[in-house]
């Protein structure tokens, strides 16, 4: 019988998850107002900018709010946990081997730490073009260019994050622990080996 | 082997440099952004004919109502009115009667994005304005969209500038109907938001008024470079 191990709390899952939404929702209505035949198609420009823009301030409160009312000092340990990269992270970037992971390989950390910067620039920017609109002093001429540059990349780095988890035959065993909660110990043993020890 | 299975327990805080890292360059970004993509799209300018880097060559369509008006040639006229010995209500045949030209210019959108080498054709706005005669009294022209309640007024004097021009073709072909079909103002020396999409009439003013965007706090006189917190 397979045996299964808890890689995921609940409040681990619930910010992924509330994460993954938002973005979609943020990405499928600010692409509403970025590229033209979409918004010839959709039209209602004013009444989608709304709604990105309060899209946008419920993502980032939600994610708050689910630290807060959850398990906020999981939460911190997992933080901690992506923080610290060893020696072994390292090599792992390098591609050298071998390079036992822990329950993060240093793949995911890096990803987790994007993820989060990305989500304050979305913010900051977002207020900018928001505000920037109505107050001229908030105004700068790149805001557009940098929100646009943010989109393209985490559009990217959503598409990788996508094939490793729904396609790669190695890595998407691992769409169970973000889903449930837990992984199979066989496939941790072999993946994160230094989280099984 | 034996070194990494051994497991060194000295770490590093990689993941709050990363985390921290592109946030600052993020940030730094907003100082520098526009230049490096303006650098990089003029590197690739060669290619970016066949292989666009930016849907619809960097243009975003800004509306400020529900719908985009729709053109139908039947039944669109360009009324002038307002300061005038001749009111005038103008069919598309008519205007595309007009003296044409044709120009080749640069446009600035105030949220920080630009097109180059737009090339645009149609008619100067003197030649619409000798149909209609303006009274000595008018000093400014009100442009109103058929997108309500968008306006926008610019005066005589800058009305004038060379290359101030009322498009119907853009990129050799029609207007398309985001970019303001089947008539726009063209100001090059302006932030768009002046460059009134949708035209459907020309009034004669004593004075330029506030428009749509100025109302809500952007300046009336829109020079790009120098206007709405820009090289100020």
């Amino acid at each position: 019988m397979k045996r299964y191990k808890k890689r995921f709390s609940r409040t681990e899952r619930t910010l992924h998850w509330a994460n993954a939404i938002f973005f979609l929702a943020l990405l499928a209505t600010g692409l509403m107002l970025y590229l033209p035949s979409l918004e010839i198609a959709v039209g209602r420009r004013p009444l989608i900018q709304s709604v990105h823009f309060w899209s946008g301030i419920a993502w980032v409160s939600v994610l708050v709010a689910i630290v807060v009312l959850g398990d906020r000092r999981g939460i911190m340990r997992t933080a901690r946990e992506l923080d610290r990269f060893d020696r072994d992270d390292l090599r792992w970037l390098a591609g050298r081997k071998p390079a036992p992971q822990g329950r993060f390989n240093a793949g995911q950390k890096i990803n987790t730490a994007l993820t989060a910067a990305f989500t304050i620039l979305f913010l900051v920017t977002g207020l900018l073009l928001w505000f920037g609109e109505r107050d001229t002093s908030l105004r700068f001429a790149s805001t557009v260019v940098v929100h646009d540059g943010l989109m393209y990349i985490s559009l990217l780095l959503l598409l990788g994050h996508l094939y490793l988890a729904v396609i790669h035959p190695a890595t998407r065993h691992a769409l169970r622990g973000i889903t449930v909660g837990t992984v199979s110990e066989e496939w941790a043993a072999q993946h994160h080996p230094k989280w099984t020890e | 082997m034996d070194e990494t299975v051994a497991g060194d327990r000295s770490s590093r805080k990689v993941g709050r440099a990363v985390f921290l890292g592109t946030v600052l360059g993020g940030v730094s970004a907003l100082f520098w952004g526009k230049s490096a993509w303006d650098g990089v799209s003029s590197a690739l300018s060669p290619v970016e004919s066949h292989i666009p880097l930016v849907p619809s060559g960097g243009w975003r369509i800004y509306t400020v109502s529900g719908s985009m008006p729709r053109f139908d040639p039947k039944t669109w006229r360009l009324e002038v009115g307002g300061m005038v010995d001749r009111k005038t209500s103008l069919t598309y045949e008519e205007l595309r009667s007009l003296p044409k030209v044709e120009q080749v210019s640069t446009f600035h959108c105030v949220t920080g994005w630009t097109v180059k080498n737009v090339g645009w054709g149609g008619v100067r706005l003197n030649e619409v304005l000798k149909v209609a005669s303006p009274r000595p009294e008018a000093h400014a022209l009100q442009f109103v969209s058929a997108e309500i309640p968008y306006v926008d007024s610019l005066t005589l004097q800058q009305a004038g500038l060379h290359d101030v021009m009322l498009a119907y073709e853009m990129d050799g072909k029609p207007l398309p109907r985001e970019h303001g079909a089947p008539l726009r103002l063209v100001i090059p020396e302006m932030y768009g938001y002046k460059n009134v999409k949708w035209l459907a009439g020309i009034n004669l003013v004593g004075r330029a008024e506030d428009g749509y965007w100025e109302q809500l706090g952007y300046d009336r006189d829109a020079w790009v470079g120098h206007s709405n917190g820009y090289g100020t």
